[in-house]
């Protein structure tokens, strides 16, 4: 049994390989992200900034160091109403990727003294370049051909105020700019018609003021900005339009004016969800700096002023690019990456993610073609009114909460709210023949006739409709338009620019151009108005801007594919030339074609070097019944496994009928065995398992005899319960039957007494007997000597793997010395005794049982 | 061992002259190529309890998420395929086929496939088969085209019968994507056949392991359980972003593929490769169980 058990262990290696392996890549993947994150060190201090109305100004600054100096330095800017706390993560993650950071609060914000004024030139840009200043000063701050390496990032206030100082001071080297303006004006009063100014988006210029009108100390009307800019907004936020100087102001403050000043290579990431500094602004900034060769890469990210998402997109895109310069990786066209936003779904939650396209260039700057599709929009003439008191309003987008209505907002509910009957002009286009990826922002033509007012204000927007009447408004964006000098009833025609939004509006999918007086987001006139919105011929072209876009995936799919199947066209190919390889020469030998079993030279040694059979040869004729006979672990079983081939001997060769055995050898066939105890489908009756065993063959069923192998079983009835609840014996004899299915030549039966008592034991005796009289064969094998003696014409025995003895059992028994037997063996012995010949008695015959043990004791060890 | 008839001692005189009668045997009409039929091996599989008890659970589980969503009222929250779950039949199946596919199909095509020689070897009736003679290879051949052919209709009925189960409770509305937009029924069940045709290659990787654990073990737990753990793992180690970009080579890194087939348009490109990895996979493990099959001393 232990040579079993050792073979057993084998596969159990292989999983427990398997097992450490998988632990294996477990530990190294969380050791290599533990050893990730090295550390970083703060340094906070005040550094002084620009002083204002005589008075000196600090600036609250925390230096981050990374844990390798000197390194390229990045000066960090938060956003409108934060301070340098809300910019602590970014700073120590740029730390972490080796660039010695600087976040500092701007000046009218937390511990910082001074007023807000906006970005302007001469007091939050004065103030970023004397903080470059400072960081010049740093050991810690590398150089390169003399320079210090110095960058500047920030997003929304502090992406304009980085655009402004790159603009500004020479030293910087790197710009990164996230959700920012081009030109304030247009931000806060945009008009799709392009003529400034436009409609004011009050609920965000509102919502900003706000965030900067608390703290400690504040003035209670005007909070920490600086009056001149505080008096400006109050008059826009009473009238609606901008005055002269807010118009200055704003101006001073947009980074178009310092464009053609950047020379630093420039990232812009601008945030798809953003109605306050939608994608068109980012797009003017592109242009602007490319437009004298500097080179500029552009990323149309997830989330924005209205949206959540997208942090860790702007991070890895801002160690990228600060890698790419001063790596000196920047050159020619840049790629540009849009987040088409829930184009995917979710592997774990089900639900709606984003997606990176990677577009080739930036279609805004010399280099790069912007692809263009036109889709027609048809509908008649449609007359809309606007509210007396602009209410009830429209509801597209609010600031603040616009991230969670981003979730909403493809709900049937909101829908609605987004458009209030009599307010609206439709104009719908036929089904799309193939999808089109929208990629920044559509024109139209269109006709407006204003019936009782001098101007108009109205919302121009596209919608996506799905055939089952779905209706979204991407990324929630409409477009304010300001018309004025219009004389009532007479048309004026305009070409639109609808909102920058990323879709990909599918295959069926129609486009909705809708004309809105109302949007809660804008100031809106208080008279009640009438307007007639007409397209050209009821149908005019939307020029559609689209972008040739994949999915970041390197590599493509089809190779997968077609190597997965090359994949299962090698391994099919292996395994056949291993199988050929492996059927080595074995051939038939004609001479014992007549001979039931012929064993030469069998050797089976297992791999710890353990020989379960030796070298044993014998011959099995027909008619005999031959005992295979040995102790346990004689190698009686292992001889057997190998005679039916379930186990490659390691040398020696086995016929059947002069075939020669291998696994799955058709002269098998011929051979009916048991071997080492029965094997059952143990949910099946017995009988099901016979004709199961027996259909598995493929033979025919006239052939297999089921009459004789059930009488064989001697079941009875109970052939018909499941053998899971069979005795041992009953299975025995069960197996037995099985064995005996078809009427085999050979009969190949390993202890098959195991368990019958004593008259089936009889029984099986008489079986195998008269079995073999009609000329077939029997092969057993028992560790019970009597047993043998009394079946079998023949006799094999076994000890140690080694054949010890062949022959008939008579021959066997009978080795030895000639016996005498007399009457009475005492008077016997003493007449041979006085006539000179010495007696010994011994039992009547000699058993087999005292040839075998001298058998066995000849062996040494 | 109680009745007399069950004793059987007494001997049988009809079987002994029987067996006396018998003339000389004569080599069978023995041809390997008809052993161990497809029909004869799916009886044997079939009768088996574990294959009844997995196609009850396949029967049960959309019943229970059924009742589940009828109980718990309307979701919530974005547009995901939970929440359009109640729209209609074809969502659905959608949803029964995203909640099962990444464990209890993973679990049922393990058990299939990974019990199927383990088992065998388990009974001791796989010596049997071999020593009939069944060909090794075509022994696995034949038990593998069962196994998969009972794994892939469990993927087949898990959605099929989500459908049935979800126009009765939810009505059989037109599918809505969660990116928007709805199928007519036409295009939802199209929609549907591909998702399953993914689903059941991805499942190959499983089969194969398991097939491999099966022929290298004797323990019908030990493959199940065997392969239902390498989909844990690579599950765990998928979740690690920092991966990128060896995380794509991972056997389950595409297993969730087949929601690109939700979209407006199909888009095939991560099925793709997903196929080619499952089928890199499938063949490595499948070569090396009929390899390692082909030489095996069968002890048990």
């Amino acid at each position: 049994m232990s040579i079993l058990r050792r073979v057993r262990h084998a596969p159990r290696r292989l999983v427990a390989a398997v097992a450490v392996l998988a632990l294996a890549a477990v530990v190294i993947t969380i050791t290599a992200l533990a050893g990730s994150a090295p550390a970083v060190h703060t340094h906070s201090q005040f550094v002084a900034g620009t002083p204002e109305a005589g008075r000196a100004v600090r600036l609250d600054t925390t230096l981050y160091l990374p844990a390798k100096t000197p390194a390229p330095a990045v000066l960090l800017a938060h956003g409108f109403g934060g301070s340098k706390s809300s910019v602590a993560s970014e700073a120590r993650s740029l730390a972490r990727h080796g660039y010695v950071v600087l976040a500092y609060t701007a000046r009218g914000f937390g511990e910082s003294g001074g007023l807000v004024h906006l970005d302007a030139p001469n007091y939050e840009v004065h103030d970023a370049s004397l903080l470059v200043t400072h960081l010049v000063s740093l050991p810690q701050v590398s150089r390169a051909g003399g320079q210090p390496r110095i960058a500047v990032a920030g997003g929304s206030y502090g992406g304009a105020l980085a655009l402004l100082l790159a603009g500004t001071d020479p030293r910087i080297q790197a710009v990164g700019a996230d959700i920012t303006w081009n030109d304030l004006a247009q931000a806060l009063f945009p008009n799709a018609n392009g003529a400034p100014p436009g409609v004011f988006k009050k609920l965000w210029a509102g919502y900003l003021f706000q965030a900067a009108n608390t703290g400690p100390g504040a003035d209670p009307a005007c909070g920490r900005f600086a009056p001149e800019l505080c008096a400006a907004y109050e008059q826009a936020a009473r009238t609606g339009t901008p005055s002269t100087a807010l118009l200055a102001l704003m101006r001073a403050s947009s980074p178009a004016t310092v464009l053609d000043k950047i020379t630093a290579p420039t990232l812009l990431t601008q945030g798809e969800q953003d109605a306050l500094f939608p994608l068109s602004e980012a797009d003017a900034n592109a242009r602007g700096i490319a437009a004298h060769g500097t080179p500029v890469r552009v990323t149309w990210r997830a989330g924005g002023h209205d949206g959540a998402d997208g942090a860790s997109e702007v991070l890895s895109a801002l160690t990228g690019w600060l890698g790419d310069v001063f790596g000196g990786r920047v050159r020619g066209q840049q790629p540009f990456e849009i987040s088409e936003q829930g184009s995917a779904i979710s592997t774990a939650s089900g639900r709606t993610v984003d997606r990176t396209l990677h577009v080739d260039g930036y279609p805004g700057v010399p280099g790069a073609a912007a692809p263009r599709r036109e889709v027609t929009v048809s509908g008649p003439p449609q007359t809309i009114t606007a509210p007396a008191g602009g209410n009830p309003a429209a509801v597209t987008s609010l600031p603040v909460i616009g991230s969670l209505l981003a979730g909403v907002a493809q709900l049937p509910a909101f829908s609605a709210l987004g458009t209030i009957p009599g307010q609206g002009a439709q104009f719908l286009s036929a089904r799309l023949p193939a999808r089109v990826l929208i990629a920044g922002a559509s024109t139209v033509t269109v006709t407006i006739t204003a019936r009782t007012s001098t101007d108009a204000i109205l919302f121009v927007a596209l919608h996506d409709v799905a055939p089952g009447g779905d209706d979204v408004l991407p990324s929630n964006l409409v477009a304010p338009l300001h018309l004025t000098g219009l004389q009532p009833g007479t048309p004026r025609t305009v070409v639109v620019q609808l909102p920058a939004v990323v879709r990909e509006v599918a295959a069926g999918h129609r486009l909705r151009l809708s004309v809105a007086t109302t949007d809660l987001a804008y100031q809106l006139p208080a008279d009640p108005r009438a307007y007639t919105v007409a397209l050209a011929g009821l149908s005019a072209p939307l020029s559609i801007p689209t972008a040739d876009g994949r999915v970041v995936h390197p590599g493509h799919p089809a190779a997968w594919l077609l190597t997965g199947l090359a994949g299962c066209v090698l391994a099919g190919a292996t395994v056949m030339f291993v199988f050929a390889r492996r059927r080595r020469a074995l051939h038939a030998d004609p001479d014992l074609a007549a001979v039931p079993v012929s064993i030469a030279g069998l050797v089976k040694e297992y791999a710890d070097g353990y020989r379960a059979v030796d070298d044993v040869t014998f011959r099995v004729e027909r008619g005999q019944v031959v005992g295979l006979l040995g102790p346990n672990g004689a190698g009686k079983t292992t001889t057997l496994r190998v005679l039916v081939g379930l186990i490659r001997p390691t040398a020696g060769v086995i016929h059947v009928f002069g075939e020669p055995v291998r696994p799955g050898a058709a002269v098998l066939a011929r051979l009916g065995a048991f071997i080492e105890g029965p094997g059952f489908l143990p949910h099946l009756s017995g009988r099901e398992n016979l004709r199961l065993f027996w259909a598995a063959t493929g033979r025919a069923d006239d052939e297999a005899d089921f009459d004789t192998a059930l009488d064989i079983a001697g079941l009875g009835t109970s052939i018909e319960r499941r053998v899971k609840t069979y005795s041992h014996g009953m299975k025995q004899r069960l197996g037995i039957a099985q064995a005996m299915l078809g009427l085999p030549e050979v009969l190949v039966l390993d202890e098959p007494t195991n368990g019958l008592d004593p008259p089936q034991i009889a029984e099986m005796r008489e079986v195998l007997r008269r079995y073999a009289e009609s000329g077939r064969t029997v092969v057993v094998s028992s560790h019970l000597l009597a047993e043998v003696e009394q079946t079998c014409t023949h006799v094999v025995v076994m000890h140690r793997g080694r054949l010890v003895a062949a022959g008939s059992v008579s021959d066997i028994a009978g080795a030895g010395g000639v016996q005498l037997a007399v009457e009475e063996p005492d008077r016997a012995a003493k007449v041979l005794a006085a006539a000179g010949i010495a007696a010994h008695p011994v039992p009547a015959r000699r058993a087999l049982e005292d040839v075998f043990l001298d058998l066995v004791a000849e062996e040494p060890r | 061992m109680s009745t007399p008839s069950e004793q059987g001692a007494p001997t049988r005189t009809g079987v002994h002259e029987r067996l006396a009668a018998l003339s000389a045997g004569a080599p069978p009409a023995f041809d390997p190529r008809r052993t161990l039929r497809l029909r004869v091996e799916f009886v044997r599989q079939l009768k088996r309890r574990r294959t009844q008890f997995a196609a009850a659970v396949l029967l049960v589980l959309p019943i229970l998420i059924a009742l589940a969503f009828k109980i718990g009222g309307d979701s919530t929250g974005g547009p995901g395929l939970v929440d359009l779950a109640t729209t209609g039949a074809a969502n659905f199946a959608l949803f029964t086929e995203f909640a099962s596919v990444g464990f209890l199909l993973v679990v049922i095509v393990a058990l299939f496939c990974g019990d199927t020689v383990a088992s065998e070897a388990n009974w001791a009736s796989l010596r049997y088969l071999l020593a009939m003679p069944v060909p090794r290879a075509r022994l696995l051949r034949q038990k593998l085209i069962v196994a998969l052919t009972l794994s892939f209709a469990a993927n087949l009925m898990l959605p099929a019968w989500g459908l049935l189960v979800g126009s009765f409770f939810f009505g059989g509305a037109p599918a809505r994507s969660p990116l928007g937009g709805t199928f007519d029924f036409t295009e939802s069940l199209w929609r549907l056949a591909i998702v399953v045709a993914y689903a059941c290659g991805q499942s190959l990787v499983v089969a194969a392991l398991a097939f491999l654990l099966s022929v290298s073990v004797d323990n019908p737990l030990g493959a199940v359980g065997g392969a239902t753990l390498l989909v844990v793992v690579s599950n765990i180690i998928d979740s690690i972003t920092a991966l990128d970009p060896y995380r794509r080579f991972l056997p389950t890194h595409f297993q969730y593929s087949w929601l690109d087939a939700l979209g407006p348009t199909v888009s095939w490109d991560d099925m793709m490769r997903g196929t080619g990895v499952a089928l890199i996979y499938a063949a490595v493990f499948f070569a090396i169980a009929w390899l390692r099959f082909d030489r095996k001393d069968v002890t048990s």
